[in-house]
């Protein structure tokens, strides 16, 4: 059977595409409610300092924000491409590592609170 | 006489303007850079929230500038539409067969709106929105 490299960049794309259309757009409408003056409870600091300290909240915000951002690098890599830039594996590169970057600062900032 | 193979000359920036099938692809595929967009600020709160309640509340601060309000409206219609053409194309990716007949298209899609209106629901009430 053939192998390929290709399930472990697309799973992690379809679940975080997934995940950005079930959970994203709640998400923005809570931060822009905080921005247009209405700050919803939970986004309170104490609030949302307890839930991303209990170990569940730890593994929704993980899976949410990591799973978002690697599909985005995955779909972003694909834009790249389709508006003409056709260096495929600096674009992957960079994106890929970038995504990977931001999860890795997610989980620290999770780990320290 | 060489039979020389047809080579189409396809532009590689301005293709997506020859057919509007092309460009909705296209406006699908833009919602990302504002998606991508919004999960840095999301990584970016994390870590405000990490450094401790001032920061976490001149992170609030910060969303409230105009410019912020105006990339969040962009953000939200961008995740909007993700989430609507993502639920559209459910039948597609993964259709169910009972017996000899597929389950409609409109069932399969339906029942992704329905979750996703209850899971926004439940997680604005949970936040106290409501």
């Amino acid at each position: 059977m053939a192998k390929s490299h290709k399930p472990v960049v697309w799973f992690p794309f379809a679940a975080g595409g997934t995940v950005i259309a079930f959970f994203i757009p709640v998400i923005v409408v809570l931060t822009l409610m905080a921005a247009l003056g209405h700050v919803p409870v939970a986004l309170g600091y104490e609030r949302m300092h307890a839930f991303a300290a209990s170990g569940l909240g730890k593994l929704a915000i993980f899976g949410v924000v990591a799973l978002s951002l690697w599909s985005s690098a995955h779909r972003l890599r694909c834009t790249c491409y389709d508006f003409g830039l056709r260096a495929d594996t600096l674009a992957a590169t960079v994106l890929y590592i970038a995504a990977l970057a931001a999860s890795l600062s997610v989980a620290l900032s999770l780990l320290k609170i | 006489m060489s039979r020389r193979p047809l080579v189409r000359e396809v532009p590689p920036t301005t293709w997506f303007f020859r057919h509007p099938r092309y460009l909705r692809y296209m406006s699908r595929e833009i919602t990302s850079i504002f998606v991508g967009a919004y999960c840095v600020l999301l990584v970016i709160g994390l870590q405000r929230l990490a450094a401790g309640p001032v920061a976490w509340e001149g992170f609030l601060l910060a969303l409230t500038s105009p410019g912020s309000i105006v990339f969040q409206f962009l953000a939200l219609i961008a995740a909007v539409y993700h989430a609507a053409t993502w639920f559209n194309a459910t039948h597609k990716a993964m259709p169910i067969q009972i017996g000899e007949d597929f389950v409609p298209g409109k069932v399969i899609s339906g029942a992704h709106y329905v979750a996703w209106a209850a899971l926004s629901a439940a997680i604005l009430h949970l936040a106290g929105v409501f």
